[in-house]
């Protein structure tokens, strides 16, 4: 296999990974952690696509993951700052126990 | 493949896991540092210096501390009682599992199509800076919007109710 | 055979027809003032009395002039006299001077209803009786009715009767005929029943009206079958009318049952109406219950017009009763066909029967009435025997006569104090002298006292045919015994009446002038009438017979006259000699029974309750029907309102099954319905269970088969 075709395939695995975790996990920390891993995922597969693929002295792939990267930074403060409210008034981040939305 | 690869690939792939599966919140916090950390290694070995970096100045110097405060903040180091996984995880890891297969399948069945070796690109920070204040001018611009909107956001959010607001 | 009528139309159509009197296009006024001043009466309220009173007596005095006028029309002479020149069509096979008018009313199809009036020597004669004696009974009315709270009613009434009757002289269609006969009936209806709080006079009007009514629908049938036969519903068109020539061929070649001709089947079925119009035996029973109604309605309607309508329809109809008979073209002498010899015999035995009859009456009014019923026989007779001219002088002069004795009868009620039952009267003969007067008058008018009265020589007319004619001697015999019961019976009554002493109560007065002025003027026009009917001038035969007669004494020189006019007037002294000599002197008092019933009290008895022919009826018809009716209510109340019980049982049982229905399976599976929707719904609202990672599962999920959809769609 080509060596995109590896990095690729890691990055998918890491962002199965991280899928699993949000979706699995009680805790809504691990929630982010998850989303967190998934971000670092796509942020692999377009580093690697921007090496092995034309052009890359445009710069393209490289300044998308560095955007990406500035925007998951700002998400996962206003995500922690939520969770650590809710926290405050459930006094739970247990995902499980919070279905007040439910019906 | 170089075994470099392999080993930095294993090293972020175990972190990855080892985020999801411990019951620890805190350990999770430090096995998904070791996570950032093996992504930055990646990223250098893609001849992303500066992403590389990057990664690790904001993802684990920021982002992975930041967690570890939420973490601490919200009691994360008590074990829950019922357990760390939702009862319905196995709907979850189902669901997981099928998108790998999607995404793996795309990748596999288009590796034909896909470009492979190419030349190594040289970049410098001065292209990177150059590319930022003219190209990407109007993303920059938007993304320090953004970024402003998040902190005074995250700082509202979390910050403590005034007294008689309850 | 509509062609070969056809043919004859057209070829009496080239013809040229003179152009019409004047008075022959306005002959309609003479029934329609009269009934158009009805229709006024009847918007004016009961008070208005006096302008009632002058818009009836006006309107038919309007009529009288204008039937003069007509009369006058038909006179060569008065015509000759005044200058004018005589235009009325006389056609080749019929020297009787007629004007038609007709007019198509509705076109059916191809048949044409036809309307139209005649103007000729029967039906102006007729029309100038009619108005004359209608409006002196008219004036009489006035004093009779006065204390009658329904003044204006009667007035209305009365008008309309005599429209209508005009109506059916003139008519020349068996429609408008039949229209103003029905009509006639009606108002003699209305006016029997006039009282009608009163049970009885309301059972009498019924009474009427039901039997005439039996006659009606036979003689419909007759006139139905005439028009079917004939192709129109004139009488006389031209040569195209039913009862023309040409028609009349054609029926006498119809046969019908039991060996009749059409011509002769028709005639009996006209006959059967005019029987029962004119109170024949066996339909004679509802003219003395008449009697119920006031007594200008008696003398007007049930002597002197509407039951002669009867006979009147008889003569307008008899070349069709003829047809068949030996004739010479234009005399109205009758050779004998079925028809005639039938009405002849009915005419004959009813005269008998109800002067036997009339003979044990004690209400004054019933008298006269039975009375009526035994001159119209005879008239029937005269028209049988002897032809139309016979039998219409003595309709002519039984009508004044009649008249006047009704009118009398009247006068006396009403000086007596509504006292109509002879034994309690009496001794009238001082205390309302000129009634006495006149009615004498008319009682020896209707004897046929000899040579100075005119019943005498229209009855004498009669019994002449009789004496001639070549089926059988009985009519005459039975004409003969019933002039003597006539003189009987009336001398009775007078006697009764007007001599011996008062009976009554409170004493008689004479009626006022109003009243006896009419009666005069009758009495003289029954004296008089009789000039035009002698065998020495007979001029009313010639004018109807469309001849001028010249006065010839020879005319008395006839074989058989002498020993007929002999033997009438002996019977006659017969009669009037016998009642003197019985009731004459003292008339016995009203508890004491009469002389005769003394002495046959069976036959008094059975004379006096009318030869139970009545209680026949009852016994058979009426007991029929009340059987029938019966029946019927058994059938309606059992069968019908068992079926209409069960109809109703049957709805109210699915009426129940529907309410069952309803509740369980409507209902409940709405019901069941609406509960498995809120389960669906409750269902489908789990998957909002208000998880976040719920949500976040199925987005990937989501996303996972839109991907599979892409590359499926690509690959394909």
């Amino acid at each position: 296999m080509t060596p995109l075709t590896a990095y690729l395939l890691v990055a998918a695995l890491l962002f199965a990974i991280g899928l699993a975790g949000a979706l699995t996990r009680r805790n809504a920390i691990l929630v982010l952690i998850g989303i967190e891993l998934m971000l670092n995922s796509a942020n692999l597969n377009l580093i690697a696509f921007w090496r092995y693929g034309p052009h890359p002295e445009a710069l393209t792939g490289m300044m998308f993951a560095i955007f990406s990267i500035a925007v998951a930074a700002a998400e996962a403060a206003v995500g922690l700052g939520l969770v650590i409210h809710i926290h405050r008034h459930a006094h739970t981040t247990d995902l499980d126990k919070m279905n007040r939305m439910k019906g | 493949m170089s075994f470099a690869f392999y080993l930095v690939a294993g090293l972020t792939l175990a972190g990855g896991l080892a985020a999801v599966l411990l019951k620890n919140t805190v350990h999770c916090a430090l096995a998904l540092t070791v996570a950032f950390a093996g992504l930055a290694l990646l990223f250098l070995q893609l001849d992303a210096q500066f992403a590389g970096f990057a990664q690790i100045l904001v993802y684990i110097g920021a982002v992975a501390i930041l967690i570890v405060f939420a973490i601490l903040l919200t009691k994360g180091s008590e074990t829950p009682k019922d357990g760390v996984f939702s009862r319905s995880w196995l709907a979850g890891l189902a669901v997981a599992a099928a998108v790998f297969a999607i995404l793996g399948w795309a990748v596999l069945q288009s590796a034909h199509v896909l470009p492979h070796e190419m030349a190594v690109p040289q970049v410098t920070v001065l292209q990177i800076g150059n590319a930022l204040m003219g190209r990407y001018v109007l993303p920059l611009e938007i993304v320090a919007l953004l970024l402003t909107a998040a902190t005074i956001g995250a700082v509202i959010v979390a910050m403590h109710e005034k007294e008689g607001r309850k | 055979m509509q062609g070969d009528l056809l043919a004859l139309r057209n070829l009496f159509a080239d013809a040229p027809v003179p152009p019409q009197p004047w008075m022959v296009q306005r002959l309609w006024l003479i029934p329609a003032l009269p009934m158009v001043a009805s229709g006024i009466i009847s918007l004016l309220k009961q008070p208005r009395r006096r302008l009632a009173a002058g818009l009836a007596i006006g309107s038919l005095t309007f009529s009288l002039l204008l039937s003069l006028f007509a009369l006058g029309n038909m006179l060569d002479e008065l015509d000759a006299f005044l200058g004018f020149q005589h235009t009325f069509h006389v056609s080749f096979s019929d020297p009787v001077p007629r004007e038609v008018v007709n007019f198509t009313w509705i076109q059916v199809g191809t048949a044409n209803v036809d309307l139209g009036w005649v103007l000729d020597p029967l039906s102006a004669v007729m029309l100038v009786m009619v108005s004359f004696v209608g409006l002196l009974i008219f004036i009489y009315s006035i004093g009779y009715m006065e204390h009658d709270e329904n003044f204006t009613r009667f007035f209305c009434f009365m008008s309309l009767f005599a429209g209508a009757m005009l109506g059916v002289v003139i008519a020349n269609s068996v429609l408008l005929l039949f229209m103003c006969w029905e009509l006639v009936g009606l108002t003699s209806y209305l006016l029997i029943g006039y009282w009608y709080r009163k049970p009885a006079a309301a059972a009498a009007a019924k009474k009427a009206f039901l039997t005439t009514r039996v006659g009606d629908v036979l003689f419909l049938l007759g006139m139905v079958w005439l028009f079917s036969q004939s192709g129109t519903l004139l009488f006389y068109n031209h040569g195209a009318g039913s009862i023309e020539p040409a028609a009349l061929a054609g029926l006498l070649s119809q046969h019908a049952a039991l060996g009749l001709t059409a011509a002769g089947a028709i005639g009996l079925l006209i006959f059967a109406g005019a029987a029962g119009k004119s109170g024949q035996f066996p339909l004679h029973v509802w003219l003395p219950d008449a009697m119920e109604g006031p007594t200008p309605v008696s003398a007007l309607i049930h002597a002197a017009t509407m039951v002669a309508a009867g006979v009147y329809l008889i003569a307008r109809v008899y070349p069709l009763m003829a047809a068949g008979a030996l004739m010479q073209p234009g005399a109205l002498t009758g050779g004998t066909t079925t028809a005639l010899t039938v009405v002849t015999w009915v005419g004959a035995f009813t005269a008998v029967f109800a002067a036997l009859i009339a003979v044990a009456q004690n209400d004054i009014k019933r008298i006269l009435a039975y009375s009526t019923v035994s001159q119209l026989g005879y008239m029937m007779a005269g028209l049988g025997m002897g032809g139309v001219a016979v039998g219409m002088f003595h309709l002519i002069t039984h009508a004044f006569f009649k008249a006047l004795l009704f009118l009398g009868a009247g006068s006396v009620i009403h000086g007596c104090h509504d006292e109509q039952d002879i034994r309690r009267l009496g001794g009238l003969r001082a205390d309302m002298p000129l009634t006495f007067v006149t009615y004498a008058i008319g009682m020896l008018a209707l004897c046929g006292f000899p040579l100075v009265f005119s019943g005498f020589w229209s009855k004498d007319g009669i019994l002449d045919a009789a004496l001639h004619w070549n089926v059988a001697k009985a009519p005459f015999y039975m004409l003969l015994f019933g002039a003597l019961l006539t003189a009987f019976y009336m001398t009775r009554q007078v006697g009764y009446v007007f001599f011996g002493y008062w009976r009554g109560g409170k004493p008689a007065r004479e009626s006022p002038a109003v009243m006896t002025a009419p009666l005069a003027i009758l009495a003289f026009f029954a004296m008089a009438l009789g000039l035009i009917g002698t065998p020495a001038w007979p001029w009313f035969r010639g004018f109807l017979e469309g001849r001028t007669v010249g006065f010839d004494l020879n005319g008395f020189k006839e074989p058989d006259l002498a020993a007929l006019m002999g033997a009438s007037a002996l019977v006659v002294f017969l009669g009037l000699g016998l009642g003197a000599w019985l009731y004459g002197g003292n008339a016995p008092k009203p508890e004491e029974p009469d002389v005769l019933e003394r002495a046959t009290p069976t036959v008094w008895g059975w004379l006096r309750d009318r030869l139970y022919v009545d209680e026949i009826y009852g016994a058979t018809v009426i007991a029929f029907y009340a059987w029938w009716a019966r029946v019927a209510d058994w059938l309606d109340r059992r069968l019908w309102g068992g079926v209409v019980a069960g109809v109703g049982w049957a709805f109210g049982l699915w009426a129940r099954l529907n309410r069952l229905l309803d509740i369980y399976w409507v209902d409940g599976g709405f019901d069941k319905g609406c509960e498995e929707l809120a389960a669906a719904g409750g269902l489908l609202a789990r998957v909002q269970n208000g998880r976040v990672q719920t949500y976040l599962r199925i987005l990937a999920l989501a996303v996972v088969v839109l991907a599979l959809m892409l590359i499926w769609s690509s690959r394909s």
